[in-house]
């Protein structure tokens, strides 16, 4: 596995999840906010897969087992609140994790460097929304707290080195990043009077193991959907 | 699309470059200021129209009225020697 495919396969994944808001969403301002990150991380995976192969065949021809995607991007889009916890859970981690790569010399430096300025704002999407809801309405609070708790378990998994075994490094100090995750992660759940679930994030059992290609249940028929057009009619374009 | 959410109605003003002023380009909805501005940063500025943008609750927009129409906007109308058509404009001056 490199890097590159990891965290294009993060970016394409998650993409596809916000695209599926669209037509869904609550308000038309929000449908458009959602459908605009999910197209700055298209792009992201754009150039990501490219620096792997066709991204293309990446994208349309993979099988599951294939992506090496985390879980936690492919989880089910859920409620609002389900997915502003999943985009709260990963904006922060790829926020955090960009600018380290834009600071280094490596592969992603100038890929991470445009990209970081993109997901600043998904970020304090995530964070603004995470503080309505949690100091909104009774349900909206209710909501937020479940969504954060039901995805809790998946962020273990994106504190595993990207590089895989074998591979040359890229340069990031995992367990700092988990750290600092956790503290900015924890600061905002609880400004918006919101708990930071406890329970397993990772130890000897832990969900997630994307980045090894095994993916959870939805996952399946998500890819099934994304790929289907490309697979009934190869080759077609625009 | 729910249209049971009953949040405020916003105006959005775009300054495309510095220099120029802030245009009108629209309105949308939003629960409160802060999100307004970043709603308006996704729908008007997505194509860099922009780079700086104003929200104004349009409750606090005081409009004419279309009945006074007339007395408003009609007696400028025979006014020509108001517009400064009469001056000569030296050669190479641009945006007059």
């Amino acid at each position: 596995m490199t890097a590159a495919l990891a965290l294009g396969d993060d970016a394409l994944v998650l993409s596809h999840r916000l695209g599926e808001w669209a037509g869904h969403a609550p308000v038309l301002e929000e449908e458009v906010a959602l459908a605009n990150i999910a197209l700055d991380l298209l792009g992201q995976a754009r150039v990501l897969l490219s620096l792997v192969g066709d991204e293309d065949e990446l994208a349309y021809l993979r099988e599951e087992r294939a992506f090496r995607n985390v879980q936690l991007v492919e989880q089910p889009n859920g409620d609002f609140a389900h997915t502003i916890a999943r985009q709260l859970f990963f904006s922060v981690y790829q926020h955090l994790l960009y600018e380290r790569l834009a600071a280094g010399d490596g592969t992603f430096a100038d890929l991470a460097a445009k990209a970081v300025k993109e997901v600043a704002y998904h970020r304090d999407h995530a964070e603004q929304w995470t503080l309505r809801l949690g100091g909104g309405t009774a349900e909206s609070h209710e909501r937020m707290q479940r969504g954060l708790d039901a995805l809790w378990r998946f962020t273990g998994e994106l504190f595993q080195p990207v590089e895989g075994t074998g591979v040359e490094s890229i340069g990031v100090d995992w367990q700092a990043l988990r750290a600092e995750w956790l503290a900015a992660v924890t600061d905002v759940v609880e400004r918006a009077t919101l708990t930071v679930p406890t329970g397993r994030q990772s130890g000897a059992w832990q969900a997630g193991a994307g980045r090894q290609g095994l993916h959870t249940e939805s996952f399946g028929k998500m890819i099934a959907e994304m790929q289907h057009l490309h697979r009934s009619h190869p080759g077609a374009s625009w | 699309m729910s249209s049971s959410i009953d949040w405020p109605l916003w105006e959005v003003f775009v300054r495309s470059r510095r220099g120029l002023s802030h245009t009108h380009a629209g309105s949308l909805h939003a629960p409160d200021a802060e999100m307004a501005l970043r709603n308006a940063r996704d729908l008007y500025t997505r194509r860099s129209e922009g780079v700086s943008l104003w929200v104004v609750p349009s409750t606090a927009i005081t409009a004419s009225s279309p009945d006074e129409k007339d007395s408003f906007f009609e007696p400028a109308g025979d006014k020509p020697y108001r517009h400064p058509t009469f001056y000569e404009i030296p050669e190479g001056v641009k945006h007059l």
